[in-house]
């Protein structure tokens, strides 16, 4: 029963939708005439070209390993990488032993991962980096127990660049450690000596860092001493990668508060005593993502590698293209191929810096 | 001050004197690192003996004997081998020059598209840098050059756009024809430049003393515009031009860009773009959004609020970052030896596949890269204390 005098008003309209699809498109596409126009014009570009990519990648693309279907065909040739996949990837290694290389890399792979994950990390993951070490030299050099010797000079494609990344980068670090120290520290001899190595190795493209591994180390071994090529350009990315990684380490030692270290001066503690319990466990968690950014460019230079005759992952993919006039032609495809490799792994690491980047600050969260 | 009897005076020659262990620590590194390099350096020697290796930098001054692609300047292979490493050094410039200008441009607008209020436009932004940042500038450069080499038509059908000639070939495009007038127009745009510099601080002036903003970039542009004008038309308004048209056999005349040159520049490019883009980016984030807001409170137009109040404060963040960036480009140039562009390295490269003077060669690049980039960083140093925060 309703008294004469109530009047009921309207019900409010619905708020506008902020959520689903139609809402985002009407705040982030036609919110504003310019913004109508610039997706019209963006949008246009795009529709124009986007079918065009995919008739190429997709509809008109071979699949099969023939190579007359492939001359024959407009669109790309995938079956380029069906016929050569195990060259790209594995290189110059003998074919019918593929299988150690393969076994080898998984293996080092599962460690990294392993090694990137907070549950593995404890003191025993070092005794499991240097068995599996041993394991995999051992593997892949054969030589033993009846496997078949493999030189490392005919060690290539993607377990050779894993392998590169992943070495120089374990063993850049001690180094880039104590340059980082003796950079911040107060003796002059000491600091312009770390100084004089950061600059100079940052100052001098890594290219003529490999020329000097290759052509100048042997010429500084004593005589009759003989290293391995992939030793010296081991070496060579190693002491590069070491000095950009200073510079990281040194960013993270100066944003230690000063008054950290003369805490630890007032209870008594040495040097070695201050850097090992109190500057380094901060200053480290503070640089975990610069490390990995380190971690990939470090990964993407191994493909410099090729200019110095070791066939990683670029260089057997050219290896195993230009050695077959009847697949030359294609290698775009190839090259997109190892493009999209490269990207796999560059991507899930720059993910995995920024997931790590949000674990590190949430101490600071709270 | 005398020593309290608690304390015994400190020794000074004593182990436990700080100073004094870090004048025995330093002693032993310099002289470990001494050793080290005499040790190896007498390796070398005794090596070099045993090969028959010469060393010196004598062979600078004989005949290269090789032929370069390209250079600024007439060079053939009888002349010397400093000369080749000056065409060299030249090529590295040219490309890491022009390179930096494009990554800028390319980056900023990037950089700033994340900020769009278009998603489309944004979402595209983020996909090229995550996309290029994440392949290696090798097989970006490979790829580069295989679709100059490979996808392009031949010299004989070029692909015409306008008056630009794209082909195997490369790039041919129109220059005008080298006259007094240019050279008079140059010296009329330097005129130009300081009249402009002289109304900008005579405008600050007036806008300091009476409050009234005057045009900052209108009038100063019209200025250096006019200045430009005027020398071109006292030097007789030349306007005779060089246009590349199709010959026979190739496209002729014109100025002419190498596809080598084309792919490393696009690439370098493309590749360094994707990382100042990030780079500008996180300047503009590290701005605090208050400041915007305060801008506009005061009722600055937006143009005025990006250059008087965000840009000043984004520039402190992103110029050392940038310098970086601007520095690998430079230092990435050097991977021109792999698509035979004759820069400073494939140079040496070649000189030491034929003189064997390892040692040397590899001297002169880093010599070369180290002497480009301290004074790159010398000259962004200069700028980056100049846009700090002025403190007390």
């Amino acid at each position: 029963m309703t008294s004469p005098t109530f009047q009921p008003i309207p019900p409010r309209p619905a708020p506008v939708r902020t959520e689903g699809a139609l809402a985002w498109c009407k705040i982030n596409l036609f919110s504003g005439w310019q913004t109508t126009l610039g997706t019209l014009i963006v949008g246009g570009v795009l529709l124009a070209l986007l079918p065009r990519l995919v008739q190429w990648a997709l509809i008109d693309a071979v699949w099969v390993a023939d190579y007359q279907a492939c001359h024959d065909a407009s669109g790309a040739c995938w079956g380029v990488v069906r016929e050569k996949f195990r060259f790209i990837l594995f290189g110059r290694y003998p074919f019918d032993e593929h299988w150690r290389a393969l076994i080898c890399t998984v293996m080092l792979l599962a460690l990294i991962m392993a090694s990137c994950t907070r549950a593995f990390w404890k003191p025993w993951l070092g005794a499991l980096w240097a068995v599996v070490l041993v394991v995999y030299f051992t593997l892949m050099r054969g030589g033993v127990l009846g496997l078949e010797r493999v030189e490392t000079d005919l060690w290539s494609g993607l377990p050779l660049t894993i392998l590169l990344a992943s070495l120089s980068m374990v063993m850049a670090f001690p180094i880039a450690l104590f340059i980082a120290l003796g950079r911040s520290s107060a003796m002059p001899a000491i600091r312009s000596l770390c100084t004089v190595y950061v600059e100079l190795i940052r100052g001098v493209p890594l290219i003529s860092v490999l020329f000097m591994a290759s052509f100048m180390f042997p010429l500084l071994m004593p005589q009759g001493f003989n290293i391995d090529v992939l030793i010296r350009v081991l070496a060579g990315i190693t002491l590069f990668a070491a000095a950009y990684m200073a510079e990281v380490i040194r960013g993270g030692l100066q944003a230690i508060p000063k008054g950290q270290i003369e805490a630890a001066a007032t209870l008594g503690l040495s040097y070695w005593q201050t850097q090992r319990k109190i500057v380094l466990p901060q200053a480290l968690a503070m640089v975990v993502p610069g490390i990995m950014n380190n971690f990939i460019s470090t990964f993407k230079d191994t493909s410099l590698v090729a200019i110095v005759s070791l066939y990683e992952l670029t260089g057997a993919m050219g290896m195993a293209m230009n050695s077959d006039a009847n697949w030359r032609p294609f290698r775009i495809e190839g090259y997109l191929f190892i493009a999209l490799i490269y990207f796999v792994f560059c991507y899930s690491m720059s993910r995995y810096s920024q997931w790590i980047e949000a674990q590190v600050n949430k101490s600071k969260l709270r | 001050m005398s020593p309290t009897p608690s304390a015994p005076p400190k020794k000074k020659w004593s182990w436990r004197s700080q100073a004094f262990r870090a004048l025995v620590y330093q002693i032993v590194a310099v002289a470990v690192i001494a050793l080290t390099v005499l040790y190896l350096a007498n390796n070398t020697a005794t090596n070099m003996r045993a090969r028959g290796i010469q060393s010196g930098f004598d062979f600078l001054g004989s005949a290269a004997g090789f032929d370069i692609g390209e250079s600024l300047f007439a060079f053939d292979s009888g002349e010397s081998y400093w000369r080749a490493y000056l065409v060299g050094m030249v090529n590295t410039l040219r490309v890491a020059v022009v390179g930096i200008i494009l990554t800028t441009v390319m980056g900023t607008l990037i950089g700033v598209g994340r900020f769009s209020h278009n998603g489309l436009v944004r979402g595209l932004c983020r996909a090229y840098v995550e996309l290029f940042r994440n392949i290696p500038v090798l097989l970006q450069l490979l790829m580069w050059y295989l679709l100059f080499t490979e996808v392009l038509p031949a010299p004989t059908e070029p692909w015409v756009l306008g008056p630009l000639f794209l082909s195997k070939g490369g790039l041919n495009f129109p220059i005008p024809v080298w006259a007094t007038g240019h050279v008079l127009a140059a010296w009329g745009a330097v005129a130009g430049l300081a009249a402009a510099w002289a109304y900008r601080r005579y405008a600050r002036k007036v806008f300091e003393a009476t409050g009234q903003a005057k045009s900052l970039f209108w009038v100063p542009l019209v200025i250096v515009l006019t200045g430009t004008l005027l020398g071109w038309l006292l030097g007789g308004a030349p306007t005779a031009m060089n246009v590349p048209f199709k010959g026979e056999f190739a496209v002729e005349s014109g100025g002419s860009l190498t596809p080598e040159y084309l792919s490393l520049l696009l690439g370098l490019t493309v590749y360094t773009a994707a990382f100042v883009a990030e780079v500008v980016r996180g300047g503009i984030q590290a701005v605090p959004t208050g400041q915007s807001e305060a801008a506009s409170a005061l009722g600055l137009s937006r143009g005025q609020t990006m250059r008087l109040v965000m840009l000043p404060q984004a520039l402190r963040v992103i110029i050392p970052p940038l310098t970086n960036q601007y520095l690998n480009l430079t230092k990435n140039s050097s991977l021109a030896v792999a698509i035979g562009y004759p820069d400073v390295v494939s140079i040496a490269n070649t000189a030491i596949n034929q003189t064997g003077r390892a040692v040397e060669c590899i001297a002169i690049i880093m010599l070369v890269y180290l002497s480009t980039s301290l004074s790159t960083s010398l000259l962004m140093n200069w700028y980056n204390a100049r846009a700090a925060i002025k403190e007390r």
